[in-house]
């Protein structure tokens, strides 16, 4: 089971890449909206008011954070199952998440969707997928429709390490080179699958990396909890789909702090293993980092009081919603708005 | 008018909708270069080129993928999986992601696209070339499934599919290709939803779709002559389903086949006796029959595939002696 310096990483994040202050301090609110939002979930999910599943990406923030400073406003978002980052760092407000995760009216889907279907298009985010690999042919979709439509809008699919073991990555990968589509796949390789360390099943050391020369790629290895080496790398592959160039593969090595879902207290993780991954938890280490930058910890503060706000209003709002109303239940089976078979 | 086959309406129906709207396009593969396997797409490629008309890997999975990214962000497009047996490598999209996204997201997206498939038996494919599966796409909500039975119905349902909102599932049958029909000239567009009578008679209404249609008229033709008057409609399309034009014949002739290559269980013509019987049961002179294909895979010899499928003298045995 590889510790951060099997994989060749530093001990701690390097942050050597050059970010104006401006978006140092934007990515540092959206990775503290990230925890918080995810942390207060949790909380919800104890308290038995966040039901069924939801799959948590705490430790993962800054593949979020960096795409969601770095994506233009009409680009596309496609996530999992574990996408409440990838949806809050593309500027969906907190309130209509948190409802959906509490089942309420004013959820993103009014209840429909629940944690593992976040949808906002008005913001981009094209859907949270939770089959495995299927929304990277789906992002492809997207992605040859603005190559067709002359737009020069990206599309970026997030996945996991596990994905890359089934047949839709490799069909995907396959069709966007050929057709050279502008579509940027993130692999965030978190060591794990559910309860299966990665290394095991794959056969070779980085899944998706290792993989995609057999696509005509390059392989692009990113430290993923490093906040800056994350925005620069998704600068660029952004730049590069963008500009016709096909696709772009980035591997971003990162590790989840808890478990694959919230009823996985992760116990099958060997504490040689978690410990050093810890100690790169990207959100403290960006912290530090900043403070040594010279930025004040007042601003941090600040920012830190503003986020848990906005978590507090928002667990607020969403706990008052009501209850949807039991005629959404037949309701956008079809574009006409009903779910009528017959006439 | 023009004499044609439904392979070419095929083709024909393509070019319609790719002239008339910018945003529709088509992929699949050897749909293009190759003309399709089953020669029903030839031309559309050298007329609308290779970004409208793409040829695609074997990748069924990627294809309707993109055909669903693409419907969600702007695009009209028609894919192809070229047997409808092969709809199982790539049900997940199908079933999971095309038929639930509007629902999921609340009516946020909706996906205006049309998966064409070339479906049915009697052809001595075997097993995994043969299959009817329109009762898998009826089954899942969210799919729009239709199924032709002539030339100037491929066109115009097609039409129709095409400029649906909603993903529609257009079942070709492998076996109709070669045949042949009168198809009015210029643009033509039909309505999902509506079934066709395509003979009227007082004694009993035969249900039929697709390849079945041709039997079904076939049967009603040696009936007559017999002396039993059946109806024959072609059902056209399962979802939605045009209930009110079934229950009508069947209220007038007081008695229902129904005539299905899909193997028996769970068949859609189960479906609509069970409309039937809740609907107008007063109606009916004695209990709805259903000819179907045994619960079997499609065996592959003429003797054996030929004995599978219902054929017209079953149809005919089979009423005749209900009506007796
Ligand atoms: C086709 C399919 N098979 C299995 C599952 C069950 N499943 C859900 S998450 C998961 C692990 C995925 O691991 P990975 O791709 O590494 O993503 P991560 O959860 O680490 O973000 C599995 C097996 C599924 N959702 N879909």
């Amino acid at each position: 089971m590889p510790t951060p310096t099997d994989l060749g990483l530093p001990e701690t994040p390097a942050f050597r890449h050059e970010v104006d202050a401006e978006t140092e301090l934007e990515l540092y609110r959206s990775m503290e909206r990230l925890r918080r939002f995810e942390k207060r979930a949790y909380d919800l999910f104890l308290q038995s008011l966040v039901k069924g599943t939801s799959h948590l990406s705490l430790g993962q923030e800054a593949i979020a954070a960096a795409f969601g400073a770095s994506m233009r406003p009409d680009d596309w978002t496609f996530a999992t199952y574990r996408g409440h980052a990838h949806t809050l760092a593309r500027g969906v407000a907190m309130e209509p998440i948190m409802a959906e995760l509490l089942g309420r009216s004013t959820g993103l889907m009014a209840g429909k969707g629940g944690s593992m279907h976040l949808t906002s298009v008005e913001h981009g985010v094209m859907g949270s997928y939770a089959i495995i690999g299927a929304h990277l042919t789906i992002a492809n979709g997207a992605a040859w429709s603005a190559k067709l439509r002359g737009t020069d809008q990206v599309a970026v699919c997030f996945f996991g390490d596990g994905t890359t073991n089934i047949g839709a990555f490799h069909e995907a990968l396959n069709l966007a080179a050929t057709w050279k589509l502008p579509v940027v796949f993130v692999c965030e390789n978190n060591q794990w699958m559910e309860y299966t360390p990665i290394g095991s099943v794959t056969a070779v050391p980085r899944p998706a990396a290792d993989r995609a020369a057999a696509y005509g790629l390059e392989p692009v290895v990113v430290d993923g909890n490093d906040a800056t080496a994350m925005y620069a790398a998704a600068r660029d592959a952004l730049r590069h789909a963008r500009s016709g160039h096909g696709p772009v593969l980035i591997e971003a090595l990162t590790y989840r702090h808890g478990g694959h879902s919230r009823a996985d207290p992760a116990k099958y993780r060997p504490a040689e293993e978690v410990e050093p991954w810890l100690l790169r938890d990207p959100l403290v280490t960006y912290r530090a980092h900043l403070l040594r930058k010279g930025v004040e910890e007042g601003v941090l503060k600040g920012i830190d009081e503003d986020v848990l706000r906005e978590v507090d209003d928002a667990t607020e709002a969403a706990r008052n919603a009501p209850e949807p109303d039991l005629t959404l239940i037949e309701r956008d089976v079809w574009a006409d708005g009903s779910s009528a078979w017959r006439n | 008018m023009t004499l044609m086959t439904y392979r070419d309406a095929v083709a024909r129906g393509i070019a319609q909708e790719l002239e008339r709207d910018d945003r529709v396009v088509f992929l699949g593969e050897d749909v293009g270069a190759a003309g399709g396997v089953f020669k029903a797409t030839g031309g559309l490629l050298e007329r609308f080129g290779p970004l409208r008309v793409a040829d695609t890997p074997i990748s069924e999975q990627a294809i309707l993928g993109a055909a669903m990214g693409a419907a969600m962000t702007g695009l009209r497009p028609i894919a192809e999986i070229m047997f409808s047996d092969f709809l199982a490598v790539c049900w997940d999209l199908v079933a999971n992601e095309i038929a639930k996204t509007r629902y999921m997201t609340n009516g946020q997206i909706s996906l205006p696209l049309v998966i064409r498939t070339g479906n049915g038996g009697g052809l001595r494919f075997g097993a995994q070339h043969s299959q009817s599966l329109e009762n898998w796409a009826m089954a899942v909500p969210g799919l729009k499934v239709v199924a032709p039975s002539t030339p100037e119905d491929v066109v115009g349902l097609l039409a129709a599919a095409v400029r649906d909102p909603d993903p529609v599932m257009f079942f070709e049958h492998k076996g109709l290709y070669p045949t042949k029909g009168e198809v009015p000239d210029g643009e033509i567009v039909d309505t999902l939803g509506t079934a066709k009578v395509r003979r009227r008679g007082t004694d009993c209404t035969i249900l039929a779709l697709a390849a079945m249609v041709p039997r079904a008229l076939k049967a009603a033709d040696a009936l007559a002559a017999a002396g039993v008057n059946a109806t024959v409609v072609d059902v056209r399309s399962l979802v939605p389903l045009d209930t009110a034009t079934i229950l009508d014949a069947v209220a007038r002739t007081g008695q229902l086949f129904t005539v299905e290559e899909n193997p028996r269980l769970c068949g859609w013509g189960a479906e609509i006796v069970s409309v039937v019987v809740e609907e107008i049961w007063d109606d009916l002179d004695g209990p709805p029959i259903r000819i179907t294909t045994p619960h079997v895979p499609l065996p592959s010899s003429d003797t054996l595939e030929d004995a599978t499928i219902p054929s017209v003298t079953r149809i005919v045995d089979t009423v005749r002696k209900v009506m007796e």
